[in-house]
């Protein structure tokens, strides 16, 4: 439907292009991350395109092929993804780009909010969730977590069960008082079944 | 009131007696045990600081409204500052952001306070495992009630709230989880019966309460010899 986008793109940017595909009639300009500001800023600006309306930024995490697939030129660890769609022409296009190392070392990319100021926040939860710092973005804070908070949930490498809570938890010492649940509740009454410890485990009751 | 020195609270076991003495009045005295009047007084006036944060609150309204009415049991009045409030209403998820709002205002409440934690969220974090919500309140604060449900309906939580006036009068605060009520032997034939059940009641009994229906058929046995 939009392909008429991605051939404009292809023609304009040429080699900032890597690749282009329309798979499920999702037309996908996957770009260089050192052409990302400039590719938006036209496909905000030019009036036959006119993409007013950014829909959606987020950030995928690829830990185990951070050097891309052999098939592609896509390399990075962290996949941002950010949907466009045009109030006026009716298209929409979503724009891929991959940054980060390994490690997530030099995950950084351009900020767009002045090419579309309503991605000021979408690009604080991506900074927040995924860790991908925007240069340029006016108030880079958490926008989720709290500030005391370290590291980035939604990349793959955070541990599934880590938590950082602000207040310590109870303990028997500073209740002053067994605080063990009584009959009928159990110790793990109402948790859910994965932070329970295994009950086939030895020395579990 | 006078000036009473003695603190008030305590098991009934040990101290099954205590009298109060008015000053100033010294021509009369009352006796009484005060701590049971106080137990009585206070399961009935409970001051409520509602601390809700999801979609349990919906059923926390439905709970005040005319159809259920909180007011029944005398603990409806709202108070929005927690120095006035006595029973904090822990309503919905607390993320772990939140914990330390919710642990101060805890602090700030006058003693004796309680709290109830309504619905799986509060009570145990519910489904949410992950990095930012609290794996249930009583991880920060004593919770005395747990009232299950995504979310507890009115009546269950109607339930909890008068185990917490059955803990408030018996003046119990530890360990901070409500004994289960126990329906006395001779309503249980009858519990048993308002259940969908084709057989005999006494083969429920076995599972709901094996004591008494040891009892029962110890009594039927006698009674056929």
């Amino acid at each position: 439907m939009s392909q008429m986008v991605l051939e404009r793109l292809r023609e304009r940017f040429g080699a900032a292009i890597l690749e282009t595909h329309s798979d499920f009639g999702d037309d996908t300009a996957i770009v260089d991350p050192s052409a990302w500001r400039e590719i938006a800023t036209y496909l905000c600006n030019d009036p036959a395109l006119e993409f007013n309306l950014p829909v959606d930024l987020c950030g995928v995490d690829y830990p185990d092929s951070w050097n891309g697939p052999s098939s592609t030129a896509r390399t990075g660890r962290m996949e941002v993804v950010l949907h466009l769609y045009s109030i006026g022409k009716r298209h929409r296009i979503r724009m891929k780009t991959r940054v980060g190392g390994e490690a997530m070392e030099g995950a950084e990319l351009d900020s767009l909010t002045d090419v579309w100021p309503g991605l000021n926040w979408l690009e604080r939860e991506v900074f927040d969730m995924s860790g991908v710092t925007f240069r340029g973005h006016p108030d880079l804070r958490r926008i989720l977590m709290y500030p005391e908070f370290e590291g980035h949930p939604l990349q793959r490498t955070y541990p599934a069960g880590k938590t950082q809570p602000l207040v310590p938890y109870r303990t028997e010492a500073s209740a002053g008082m067994p605080i063990d649940k009584l009959e009928p509740f159990g110790e793990f009454e109402g948790m859910p079944f994965g932070r329970r410890p295994d009950p086939t485990a030895a020395g579990v009751g | 009131m006078g000036d009473v020195k003695e603190p008030l609270l305590g098991s009934r076991d040990e101290q099954p007696r205590r009298s109060l003495t008015i000053d100033g009045n010294e021509q009369g005295f009352a006796t009484s045990r005060v701590d049971a009047m106080l137990g009585w007084a206070r399961k009935y006036s409970l001051f409520m600081y509602p601390f809700i944060t999801a979609c349990c609150g919906m059923e926390f309204m439905a709970l005040q409204s005319p159809r259920f009415d909180l007011a029944r049991f005398g603990a409806e009045a709202p108070r929005f500052s927690p120095r006035q409030s006595d029973l904090l209403w822990v309503v919905g998820t607390i993320s772990q952001r939140q914990a330390p709002v919710l642990h101060r205002i805890f602090e700030q409440m006058m003693s004796p306070k309680w709290v109830l934690a309504f619905g799986t969220c509060a009570s145990s974090g519910g489904f949410y495992d992950n990095y930012t919500t609290l794996p249930g309140v009583d991880k920060i604060v004593p919770v005395d009630v747990y009232v299950p449900g995504c979310p507890p309906r009115p009546e269950a939580v109607l339930d909890g709230l008068l185990l917490l006036q059955d803990k408030i009068s018996r003046g119990g605060r530890d360990p901070r989880v409500v004994r289960p009520r126990n329906d006395p032997p001779s309503k249980v034939a009858e519990l048993v019966s308002l259940r969908r059940s084709s057989g005999d009641p006494r083969d429920l009994l076995s599972h709901l309460a094996p004591g008494v229906a040891g009892r029962s058929q110890t009594e039927k046995k006698s009674g056929d010899a």
